[in-house]
């Protein structure tokens, strides 16, 4: 409800200090990397990527900070969804081969809806029968959970075989769109789109409905949350569904950026994906989402401008992120 | 005192955390309609004796009844639910919410009505200035404000509040008698609160009852305890000398 003081007083300060860096490293970046047509590529190309690893990111920092669940089987969601997508883009080939941005982007989101529905009732088993039992036991919920990452990577492997599978792109997805000297490529804007879409859509749910203040009030207190009556163990379920459907959506995304598939291709990322969930602060997807965009353009920085130290430059990040602040860009309250 | 049957019994409760026995039988009624205090030393139980009541710790003997029906193995949501709200003692709030988004995850039943939260605003003023800061920046007596008023902003028929007037000012303690006060008087509900402060459980209570050691070792009216120092001195100690 709205009251006389609702409209009186000013809005809450912002924190604005991590929001600039995206913006202050590319500037930064800008004589460095000397030719702007460069540049531009460089940054939307890390842009793009970034938004992908936020859509795969998000779910999981969500599943951390609610459930405080460290989950290494994230990976396998990411894979999953990948794999989805490749086995039923034949399927689709009719619209995947047509020379229609319309009709490409149905099929697109046709196997995005299909790859986030076959791991969200995953995910749903997952957390019943892996994870529930750990709750609380971080040491066990590692061990678990890279176990349920390695056991996935087996199967994948035992039904499609170790090769690398090709999942090309929509016909109207590939090549570039080119002004001047700056080419960008359409797949990347498609990317840029997509987590733009993720990313309002959990910040309006995280700010407008009540099941988002109670997913943010939980990860602060959980137990409170339960005082007030509210099951949170169904609130949890509903937020690992959630985290493993993004993953799902993450891996189709991946897959397609990559137009390659590999077993190990969710546990290769993950690596990535947490430190972005460090940075972030954990629990936090506006730290998540400034975090995934603050590596991927650093990565493609220093892989341009420095590829022996490209490795090592999203490591180099975290340390002076967390010297920075210690427990990440927008630390949740408890933690 | 109502002469009605209670509200709420716990009835020979045994709690344990870990290998400690921290309840030891306790038995206690709540009446209807009154303000029970639940005194007692620190380390006496009264905190886990609420804990138990709410399910955040469940019995592992001995039943706790609220309205009729046996709680004892419920979960705290559906406590919750049955009409019991609880003001921990660490007072619970969500430090990155709001006040306003604090109050409207506590009205499950939907909006806030308005009519309640003028009274809530008449109770606790600061929660009206500060309702869009974020509960975190408020300061202690504010955060205490904002978790009973975060219990009170929907009708409910048993109120549990663990020491309301802990770390606060003594200006701030007055204003939390009288917002008790009002409370007593405005809404008919129950109220079971711990308190240590003896001068402020004297002030509200119309029932009280003491722990030592896991049990309620003395249970009656308030009135009762007030007139009888050597009562008060054999229950409470030397600490009640100085609250006087």
């Amino acid at each position: 409800m709205t009251t006389r003081v609702e409209q009186a007083l000013p809005p809450r300060r912002r924190d604005l200090a991590p929001i600039l860096l995206v913006p202050l490293v590319a500037l930064a970046a800008l004589p460095l990397v000397g030719s702007l047509s460069t540049w531009v590529t460089l940054t939307l190309a890390g842009l793009a990527m970034g938004m992908i690893i936020f859509i795969i990111a998000s779910g999981l920092t969500l599943v951390f900070g609610l459930m405080d669940v460290l989950n290494f089987g994230h990976g396998a969601f990411i894979s999953i969804g990948a794999y989805t997508a490749a086995v039923l883009a034949p399927s689709l080939s009719g619209l995947i081969r047509a020379d229609s941005l319309a009709l490409n982007l149905i099929a697109l989101l046709a196997l995005i809806a299909l790859a986030m529905a076959v791991t969200g009732v995953l995910g749903y088993a997952f957390e019943r029968i892996i994870i529930m039992p750990v709750y609380r036991q971080h040491l066990k919920q590692i061990l678990v959970t890279i176990g349920g990452l390695i056991v996935a990577e087996q199967i994948i492997i035992a039904v499609f075989g170790p090769v690398l599978i090709v999942l090309p792109l929509p016909t109207a997805f590939r090549g570039s769109l080119v002004f001047g000297d700056i080419a960008i490529e359409r797949y990347r804007l498609i990317a840029v789109v997509v987590g733009l879409v993720i990313f309002a859509a959990m910040v309006l749910i995280l700010d407008r409905t009540r099941i988002g203040l109670l997913i943010r009030a939980g990860v602060e207190n959980g137990e409170m949350v339960e005082a007030l009556g509210y099951h949170i163990r169904r609130l949890f379920a509903g937020v690992f569904i959630a985290g493993s459907a993004l993953a799902g959506l993450g891996g189709v995304m991946w897959g397609f950026y990559r137009e390659a598939l590999t077993p190990g291709m969710g546990m290769d990322v993950m690596v990535l994906v947490f430190i972005v969930v460090v940075i972030g602060g954990l629990g936090s997807v506006g730290g998540c989402f400034i975090g995934s965009l603050l590596v991927a353009v650093v990565a493609n920085y220093t892989g341009f401008l420095a590829p022996k130290l490209a490795l090592g430059s999203n490591i180099l990040l975290m340390a002076l992120i967390l010297l920075w602040r210690s427990r990440g860009l927008y630390p949740v309250a408890k933690r | 005192m109502s002469e009605r049957a209670p509200l709420l019994t716990l009835n020979g409760v045994n709690t344990h955390i870990g290998p400690y026995h921290i309840l030891q039988g306790v038995d206690l009624e709540v009446p209807r309609g009154a303000l029970t205090m639940l005194l007692g030393r620190n380390g006496a139980g009264k905190t886990t004796t609420l804990r138990t009541i709410m399910g955040l710790w469940h019995a592992s003997a001995g039943s706790v009844r609220f309205d009729g029906a046996d709680i004892t193995a419920w979960a705290t949501p559906d406590i919750a639910r049955a009409g019991i709200a609880y003001v921990p003692e660490n007072m619970g709030i969500f430090a990155d919410l709001t006040v306003r988004e604090n109050l409207l995850l506590a009205a499950r039943s939907g909006p806030i009505d308005a009519a309640r939260l003028r009274w809530i605003f008449g109770l606790f003023p600061a929660l009206e200035k500060f309702w869009l800061l974020a509960a975190g920046v408020l300061s202690g007596g504010q955060k205490q404000m904002l978790s009973i008023a975060r219990a009170i902003i929907e009708p409910r028929k048993l109120f549990l509040i663990d020491e309301p007037t802990k770390g606060l000012a003594p200006a701030i303690i007055a204003n939390m008698i009288a917002a008790f006060h009002e409370l007593k008087k405005s809404s008919d509900t129950t109220i079971l609160v711990v308190e240590q402060n003896f001068l402020f459980a004297k002030s509200l209570g119309d029932a009280v009852a003491v722990m030592d050691n896991g049990r309620v070792v003395h249970a009656g009216a308030m009135t009762a305890l007030v007139a009888d120092r050597d009562l008060q001195q054999r229950l409470l100690g030397l600490s009640l000398d100085r609250n006087q």
